[in-house]
């Protein structure tokens, strides 16, 4: 079964309601987009239309949060971060309990083009001190990290969800442990040993690469990263000394992003694997077919094992 | 409390605003005169459940969205005893509870951390929607300033508040036609200010910001108005005087971000002083 990440939150959500009284949601106008109309309809009292107004719509958020309810406010993550001073001021720098979900993650979306693509948004999020930065990779962990959001997490977070949909990899029966690190495809066979981290609708490209390689002799582990902040630097670093070498895929810019929260941890070592960051290389989005925006951007299954296959060529090389 | 009580509130917490001012030898003096007297009556006067004893008890909200204003929002917390009058002193200082602009983290007494305009009105906003989901009685009130409200957040949140029928939000604008580089009507104008929010929805007031007795009348009017069934919310535009009580910062603009020097602070307060004994409303 495939559902989107945005599908899998408006259905959670919704069911969370029930139990946490405190839970009241907020969208600028797109809650059929960010599927919070979902829980619109069941909880209308806790539901605030804000209109085309997203700057209102974080502000009141972080009021709310003051009151003791646990608000949600929903849009497409690029128009959130266009509001970053709000963001910054009102909600990350005054500890707001506010969940912040951003949808259309990435070039993922499609036809829409780069004003409504997420790009930039892992990256200015990260930014701020004191907030949480997650993105889960399929329906499953969408549930689960809802909840924590709910029953555990305190203070500003931010959750970005995708448009499309996304095949089921949540390991069965694997307890879920917030912030770590998870193993999706163990290590293969092979000499050569490449690991991944991947995050969001990217686990699953770089879950197809990795056997794609392995056709190639590559054995590549994939691991999932559904927390950018705080993030699991000790499991990478136990992890990173078994490779030769590292890559990080993300649909989002390379730039402040997954490949930048692993690069900051992996310089903390006098030693370790070279380091291929895949993603958004400095450019902005743009229309198109989703599969054939990925294959442009580097980020599909196909052009994931490319691309590791060249770099470890020319690693061989040298 | 009377008014005359009132005024010699305010004209001690002028001297009190000098004296921070000077000790940190930075801030806002001119936006923290001009907004003194309506802070005086909201916390003297006007709000319930203020009790430094019981911060954190059901009571009324305020939120400082011109932030600029913190000197005069942390005096009056002084003189109801929420911090130490010694605390004030350490104004802008590395470690103090008292930012340049309020810190709700560091200093929970205050509500929102302002400072970046334009950002107040929606957290207060928030804040009434919040309440009334709970059916609680406390109001909330929002201080912005005048050349705030050329922010475009400002005039979302000026639209979304009577759509949720907030009555239990009232907002002050302190319109000391001052903004750094120059009058509010010249950099860029924001009149008729009255007709536009009540062309948004809001209940609207009109007065002088500075007379205690009238700016008194005004709250409880709008605090009558609560149970009205058109449910509004409450706008006053408090006309007031950029550095008031001290003649030679009033109508100034070059004191809107200039802390007092020594001998300045020293003629400020004894003018503040004399004003007072004299019993002129300053």
């Amino acid at each position: 079964m495939s559902k989107s990440t945005r599908q899998a939150f408006g259905e959670a959500l919704a069911e969370l309601g029930k139990k946490h009284s405190q839970i009241v949601v907020l969208d600028a106008d797109l809650s059929k987009s960010t599927k919070s109309d979902i829980f619109a309809k069941k909880f209308p009292d806790r539901f605030f239309e804000m209109g085309i107004a997203e700057a209102n719509m974080i502000g009141t958020a972080a009021g709310l949060s003051f009151t003791g309810k646990i608000p949600f406010l929903c849009s497409f993550g690029c128009f959130l971060t266009g509001r970053y001073d709000t963001i910054r001021l009102s909600v990350a720098y005054s500890q707001a309990n506010v969940r912040m979900v951003g949808t259309h993650a990435g070039v993922g979306i499609g036809d829409d083009g780069y004003s409504q693509m997420g790009l930039e948004d892992l990256t200015l999020m990260r930014a701020l001190p004191n907030l949480g930065v997650f993105q889960p990779m399929d329906a499953t962990e969408t549930g689960l990290l809802l909840e924590y959001l709910v029953q555990e997490w305190k203070g500003p977070a931010y959750l970005r969800l995708t448009r499309q949909n996304l095949p089921d990899l949540y390991p069965r029966s694997t307890p879920f442990r917030p912030t770590r690190l998870l193993q999706i495809r163990p290590p293969g066979t092979s000499e050569t040993q490449v690991i991944c981290i991947a995050t969001g609708a990217s686990v699953s490209e770089a879950v197809q690469a990795s056997g794609i390689l392995e056709e190639n002799g590559i054995s590549m582990e994939v691991w999932n990263a559904h927390c950018l902040k705080p993030f699991d630097e000790s499991t990478l670093l136990q992890i990173a000394q078994s490779s030769s070498l590292l890559v990080t895929v993300e649909d989002h810019s390379v730039i402040g992003g997954l490949g930048s929260c692993v690069a900051d941890a992996l310089v903390k070592q006098s030693q370790h694997p070279p380091l291929l960051k895949l993603g958004i290389q400095d450019q902005f989005g743009e229309s198109g077919d989703a599969q054939e925006l990925y294959d442009k951007f580097g980020i599909s299954a196909q052009a994931i094992a490319a691309q590791i296959k060249m770099t470890l060529n020319r690693n061989l090389k040298r | 409390m009377q008014t005359e009580s009132l005024n010699r509130i305010a004209s001690e917490l002028r001297t009190w605003i000098i004296e921070m001012l000077a000790q940190a030898k930075s801030g806002h003096p001119g936006g923290s005169l001009s907004a003194i007297d309506l802070l005086t009556v909201l916390f003297f006067k006007e709000m319930k459940g203020l009790d430094p004893s019981h911060p954190f008890q059901e009571r009324d909200h305020f939120i400082l969205s011109k932030g600029h204003a913190a000197p005069a929002l942390y005096s009056v917390l002084a003189k109801k005893g929420f911090i130490p009058y010694e605390e004030l002193k350490t104004l802008r200082q590395i470690g103090s509870r008292l930012q340049g602009h309020p810190d709700r983290v560091r200093l929970p007494i205050v509500e929102a951390s302002t400072g970046s305009l334009g950002q107040g009105l929606s957290v207060a906003q928030g804040m009434a929607l919040g309440l009334k989901m709970d059916k609680k009685s406390s109001r909330v009130y929002c201080l912005l300033g005048d050349g705030e409200i050329q922010e475009g957040q400002i005039w979302e949140a000026a639209m979304s508040a009577p759509q949720f029928k907030l009555s239990n939000l009232c907002v002050i604008l302190d319109s000391n036609d001052a903004q750094i580089d120059g009058r509010v009507s010249e950099v860029m104008p924001i009149e008729p200010i009255i007709d536009k929010w009540k062309a948004f929805g809001w209940n609207t007031f009109e007065i002088n910001g500075h007379d205690i007795h009238q700016i008194t009348q005004t709250f409880e009017e709008a605090r009558r108005l609560e149970t009205h069934p058109s449910q509004k919310p409450v706008f006053i535009l408090a006309r007031t005087v950029k550095g008031k009580g001290v003649s030679f910062m009033e109508n100034q603009i070059g004191w809107h971000g200039v802390a007092p020097n020594t001998e300045q602070a020293r003629k400020a307060i004894e003018e503040i002083k004399n004003s007072q004994n004299r019993g002129h409303d300053v």
